[in-house]
């Protein structure tokens, strides 16, 4: 076999599900073309905010500490970005808004487990349980944004039937996620940052050992996690949705995690996760427009949970961790 | 005095966070004292129009699924386990209770009101079998397992009362359960809350002087020694998540039997995150759920009045719990005041795959 | 190179450090010169590893100071002292397993392209020629964890050299190599003092500090006892400065009064845990009231094997026999009803948990049944009754048997754990690196016991990676291969370096 037919074979089962799931998309969308992009269109775009959540955790953990808090970052910064956007009346500064407050949410969680030695699960609920009540407190009725962000058309290759206006045509954070890919995975594994970032990750101490600072590692990692997450939250509220609804991400930050873990903890991998399961969230809007399930919307409603579930089940025990997730370390 | 010396982070913590959010109620442009006082009135003191058993009875009926949602959470800590599935199998016990109760017509109350109790509490207990199985086979971590069976719980349990036991009408709710099923008050007191602090009792006795309870709290604190003490740690993950969920579940279904007397949508909002504050709160020791659990409904009970009288939104209570639960969970706290470090420490072991 | 001589390479001057109420370094005066092998000796917990810490920036000394070349310096990190041409091999690698050689050689001070790019084309020829130079030969391209332990440390030392160390630490080098590879390592050393390089070798091993060092200094409850010239004394006399007080170096031992079989292998497979293959049809007999020894380097499935036995591991095929009973597919509690009794490798993991009570420790085998409980009931009388019993018995150091295990010295640990397994009338012991990181006492203790125990007509197998224990207990002694037994004899059909080269490769040709 030559070597690209046995990276192929190695595949496989990602493939088998691509054509699978091409194949189904196909029948739902009754073979036109229409539909067929707009369940593509709607699955790169509930694709979004979970690839960037999912980036987000595997910064964290790869350098060894994990990141529950996902979904509190995501929610909160849906909130302070929607506010600053419908009081600024100025988008840009929403997105920013959103970015700052999940670096800030980040550095806290940094604080609670690396500084404090806290367990990192509990700071990550304890992150999430904030998120949810200072949202639901201080949110009020009537507040309203100049908008969602802009769509942007790329020149000529927008006008490509089906993939030209699933893939070019998109608005600007959902531009810049798909950007995060390649450059994480650049960064992780061809840069000293990279480098050193799984170092800490998988052996702290052999890390402290050659100087470097395990504790700071940690604080970047996370707090550069936290934009993203940030950039996730801004993502569904100033350009998903177009404003904030109580608890409006509804899980998100937790199916982030089984992506992270159904990608490998690697950027290219999680991004295939999460078009997996923005499928699944598509094609909740295609059953009901095709009239199957009307009777009983609540099984399709079930639909993105049940398979985050069985992903679990099925990956982890063969997926392997960055080795010292889960433990504070300290220098004595 | 090692019961204060333990009380004392948990005390802390809840004077910090009722310092911090007066602090947020005066932003908001209320008086913390009148929010306080309209708390106190609400939960316990009464009110000119309300009698002060009635509160009383209030804040039990409030404090009673959390005192189970607090078990429950705590049972599964003592085992290493983080169970977040205490809203789904909270309703889940709720619907079935209620399915059960209204089902049967004519059975004596002797076995009717237990019947619908258990069947409620079991079909939550098998709701936690589901992530525990998981864990102890395949390794996939309860934190999320839990969370995402919360929401297929809330879809299944709405598919149920809007298709299968659904009452005729425009209201997705079960029919009302019949007289037999009920459990009663006694005064204004409900005796619900009783049977969960009789449950209390009973899984302290059992975490402390069962070889099951050793077995459970000896897998918690180290796997490896226990399966090398014959100790089956799949078997003891399987049945703690079960038990847990038979409790949480049990909550669901004593408020349905005891206060709501039907199964309806939304009786319960909040993703179900109390049980975790309650048992942190507690340090996970069952008994202290009770006192936790009181707090907590206390505030709950009052959310109407501190709303009525002083103009103060319910969601703060939310945030004064998660700012206890902040504290409490900080281990600054414990090492600033006892220079102590991993024996007070709070830990849900690591990783993602550790069967 | 004479001027160079009165400076010395490194020197700790009236150096204290205190963890808390311990005092681990106590105005210790210690100094190295250039191109010397300096050995560090002492039991543990005496103080030695505080010391290189401190030489090496990982801790702070309370008190006193370092001069390097004679100039005084402070350090706050490992990063100065790497900075300061210090390099140290630790005993327990530190090392990343996923990553490759290189990388882990590199890590900290990589080379790169503009803006923080790898430049691993650059790295892997620098790292393999740096090999070549001190024949520390390793591939750079390989990933660490799939290399042998042998190789592991190579990659350890190479990083310190990759550093451009002057003064070079080795904690506890040889501790997991074959007598071959020591000796191959200790040629290195004398190799790399010869070109300047300050040598700081820790061990406890006498032998080794006869064989190799220029100088030792050995300490005593965190003080240095003295520092002399090995030439000028021998083992007995370093053990006696090590211990305050003559050592008996080997237990008296009679003769074994071998009985009936007792453990049967046959033919035993079992996987590790990356589903490859550890032990591979191994046989085996051990009899009543005799020990029996197992030596051979770490991870050639010598811990699958005792997994395999105790339960803890599921085998492939092949048979475990307990005189007339077959163990293979029971669990650990049936295992150890049958009368199997067990000191586990890693007492932490496997032998104790340390929140709970040694009185709870001491019955974690035998909780559930009589008397320790009746129908799900502990009993916590009895189990407190017999737990004092055996704390007396064993001569436990502890406040009291309410304590956690943890409090108590790795000593004392190793002694709840041999209380606990000795006391139960098994008719077959298995012990695993019992006398693993405890003091000089605890080990007279522990070896006596195992001793006893043969003597009262029980099975006994041992398996130690530290070829003294088992040269001096083992009455028949098995060298284990890649998962099978190559060599099995009587101990004093074996010479040491006959083992060690069965150790090393499976055979005794050159």
């Amino acid at each position: 076999m030559s070597a690209l037919t046995s990276r192929l074979y190695q595949r496989r089962w990602w493939i088998f599900t691509v054509v699978a799931i091409m194949g189904f998309t196909l029948f739902t969308g009754e073979f036109k073309e229409a539909q067929t992009t707009a369940i593509l269109a709607s699955t790169l775009r509930q694709s979004t905010p979970l690839l960037l959540g999912a980036l987000c955790g595997m910064l964290g953990e790869r350098s060894g500490v994990i990141n529950i808090g996902i979904e509190g970052q995501m929610l909160m910064s849906a909130f302070t970005g929607f506010m600053v956007a419908a009081e600024t009346q100025n988008l840009l500064l929403g997105v920013l808004a959103g970015i700052a407050t999940g670096m800030l949410m980040g550095a806290s969680l940094a604080g609670l487990s690396v500084s404090l030695q806290g367990d990192q699960i509990i700071a990550g609920t304890v992150l999430n349980i904030a998120a949810l009540g200072v949202t639901s407190f201080f949110f009020q009725q009537g507040y309203t944004l100049p908008g969602k962000t802009p769509m942007i058309d790329l020149w000529f290759l927008a006008d490509i039937p089906v993939l030209g206006r699933v893939f070019f045509s998109n608005r600007p954070i959902t531009y810049l996620s798909l950007l995060l890919v390649p450059t994480i995975w650049y960064a992780l594994f061809r840069s000293t940052w990279g480098l050193r970032t799984r170092a800490v990750g998988e052996h702290p101490s052999a890390a402290e050992t050659v100087g470097i600072s395990v504790a700071k590692m940690r604080y970047l990692n996370l707090i550069l996690g936290g934009a993203i997450a940030g950039l996730a939250g801004a993502y569904l509220s100033l350009e998903a949705v177009g404003s904030f609804e109580r608890n409006m991400t509804n899980g998100k930050g937790f199916v982030a995690l089984a992506v992270m873990i159904f990608g490998r903890w690697n950027p290219v991998g999680a991004w295939g996760a999460a078009l997996l399961f923005g499928y699944t969230n598509a094609i909740q809007t295609q059953f009901q427009f095709r009239g199957w399930f009307t009777d009983h919307p609540q099984f399709v409603g079930m639909i993105p949970f049940v398979v985050t579930i069985i992903v679990l089940a099925g990956v982890v025990g063969r997926a392997r961790p960055p080795a010292a997730i889960g433990q504070p370390y300290s220098r004595e | 005095m090692k019961i204060f010396r333990s009380a004392f982070i948990p005390l802390l913590a809840v004077a910090l966070a009722l310092l911090a959010g007066a602090a947020l109620i005066a932003l908001s442009g209320a008086s913390p004292v009148d929010a306080y006082l309209a708390l106190l009135e609400g939960s316990f003191l009464g009110t000119e129009k309300v009698p002060w058993t009635e509160a009383v009875g209030r804040t039990l009926e409030k404090a009673t699924p959390l005192v189970m949602g607090g078990l429950a959470v705590a049972f599964a800590f003592k085992a290493g386990l983080f169970n977040i599935g205490g809203q789904g199998q909270l309703i889940i016990g709720a619907l079935i209770a209620g399915a059960v109760g209204y089902g049967f017509q004519g059975l004596p109350w002797i076995i009717h009101m237990p019947l619908a109790l258990l069947a409620g509490s079991i079909a939550g207990g098998l709701w936690g079998t589901i992530p525990g199985v998981l864990k102890a086979s395949r390794g996939a971590h309860e934190v999320i397992t839990t969370i995402m069976l919360n929401f297929v719980a809330i879809n299944l349990t709405d598919w149920f009362t809007s298709k299968v036991w659904r009452e005729p009408g425009i209201l997705a709710r079960t029919p009302k359960i019949e007289p037999s099923a009920e459990i009663p008050r006694w005064g204004d007191l409900p005796i619900g809350f009783f049977v969960a602090v009789a449950f209390a009792f009973l899984i302290w006795y059992l975490l402390q002087r069962t070889t099951f309870g050793f077995e459970i709290r000896t897998v918690g604190l180290n796997p490896n020694a226990a399966e090398y003490a014959g100790i089956s740690v799949k078997r003891i993950v399987v049945l703690t998540m079960t038990i847990s969920g038979f409790l949480a579940a049990m909550g669901g279904a004593i408020e349905t039997l005891g206060v709501v007397g039907r199964y309806e949508p939304g009786f319960n909002a909040g993703l179900g995150f109390n049980g975790i504050t309650i048992a942190l709160l507690a340090r996970t020791h069952p008994l202290a759920v009770i006192p936790a659990a009181i707090l907590i409904g206390a505030m709950e009970a009052s959310g109407a009045i501190m709303q009525f009288k002083a103009d103060v939104s319910p969601e703060i209570t939310d945030i004064i719990q998660a700012l206890m639960l902040l504290f409490v969970a900080t281990p600054i706290l414990v090492r600033w005041f006892f220079k102590d470090s991993q024996e007070n420490d709070l830990s849900v072991g690591s990783g993602w795959g550790s069967a | 190179m004479n001027e160079n001589q009165t400076t010395p390479a490194i020197e700790a001057i009236g150096v204290t450090k205190r963890f808390g109420p311990i005092v681990a370094n106590e105005n210790i005066d210690f100094r190295v010169e250039r191109g010397q092998v300096h050995a560090l000796l002492g039991e543990n917990g005496a103080g030695k590893s505080t010391l290189v810490n401190v030489l090496f920036g990982l801790y702070h000394a309370d008190e006193g100071e370092i001069r390097i070349a004679g100039e005084k310096v402070e350090m706050n990190s490992p990063h100065d002292a790497i900075d300061r041409h210090i390099g140290m091999v630790h005993q327990h690698f530190q090392l990343v397993p996923v990553l490759s050689v290189t990388e882990n050689i590199v890590l900290g001070h990589e080379p790169t392209k503009k803006r923080g790019i790898l430049d691993l084309e650059k790295a892997y020829n620098e790292v393999e020629a740096l090999g070549k130079r001190y024949g520390l030969e390793v591939d750079p391209r390989a990933i660490v964890e799939d290399l042998p332990i042998g190789a592991q440390q190579r990659v350890e030392i190479l990083r310190s050299l990759y550093r451009k160390a002057d003064v070079l630490i080795l904690d506890e080098p040889t501790a997991v190599l074959t007598p071959q590879e020591t000796d191959h390592l200790l040629e290195v050393l004398r190799d790399l003092a010869a070109e300047g390089v300050a040598i700081i070798f820790i061990t406890h091993k006498l032998r080794e500090v006869m064989a190799v060092a220029d100088q030792v200094t050995v300490m005593r409850r965190g003080k240095v006892v003295g520092a002399i010239d090995p030439s000028e004394t021998d083992q007995a006399g370093l053990a006696e400065m090590m211990v305050g007080r003559s050592v008996v170096l080997r237990i008296a031992k009679g003769e074994a009064k071998a009985g009936a079989p007792v453990l049967t292998i046959d033919s035993l497979e079992a996987l590790d845990d990356r589903a490859q293959t550890a032990v591979d049809g191994l046989c085996l007999t051990v009899h009543a009231g005799e020990i029996f020894g197992i030596a051979g380097v770490e991870g050639n499935g010598q811990r699958e094997l005792v997994e395999a036995i105790t339960g803890l591991r599921q085998t492939i095929s092949g048979s475990i026999m307990l005189e007339d009973t077959e163990l293979a597919g029971c669990n650990p509690r049936e295992i150890s009803e049958q009368g199997v009794a067990h000191v586990p490798e890693d007492r932490e993991k496997h032998g104790l948990v340390g929140p709970h009570s040694v009185a709870d420790n001491l019955a974690l085998n035998r909780y559930f049944k009589a008397p320790f409980a009746r129908r799900g009931i502990r009993q916590t009388g009895a189990i407190n009754d017999d737990a004092q019993k055996l704390v007396d018995e064993y001569d436990v150091r502890t406040a009291s048997i309410g304590s956690p295990v943890r409090t108590l010295s790795g000593g004392n640990k190793q002694k709840v754990i041999a209380a606990r397994e000795f006391s139960q009338n098994a008719k077959f012991l298995v012990a695993a690196q019992p006398t693993r990181g405890i003091d000089v006492g605890s080990i007279e203790f522990v070896h006596q016991q195992l001793v006893d125990q043969r003597d009262d007509g029980i099975a006994v197998l041992l398996v130690s990676a530290e070829l003294d224990e088992i040269m001096s207990l083992s009455d028949r002694i098995g060298v284990i291969y890649q998962g099978r037994l190559v060599a099995v004899g009587k101990a004093e059909d074996f010479t040491r370096n006959q083992i060690g080269q069965l150790m090393a490769s499976g055979s005794t040709d050159a």
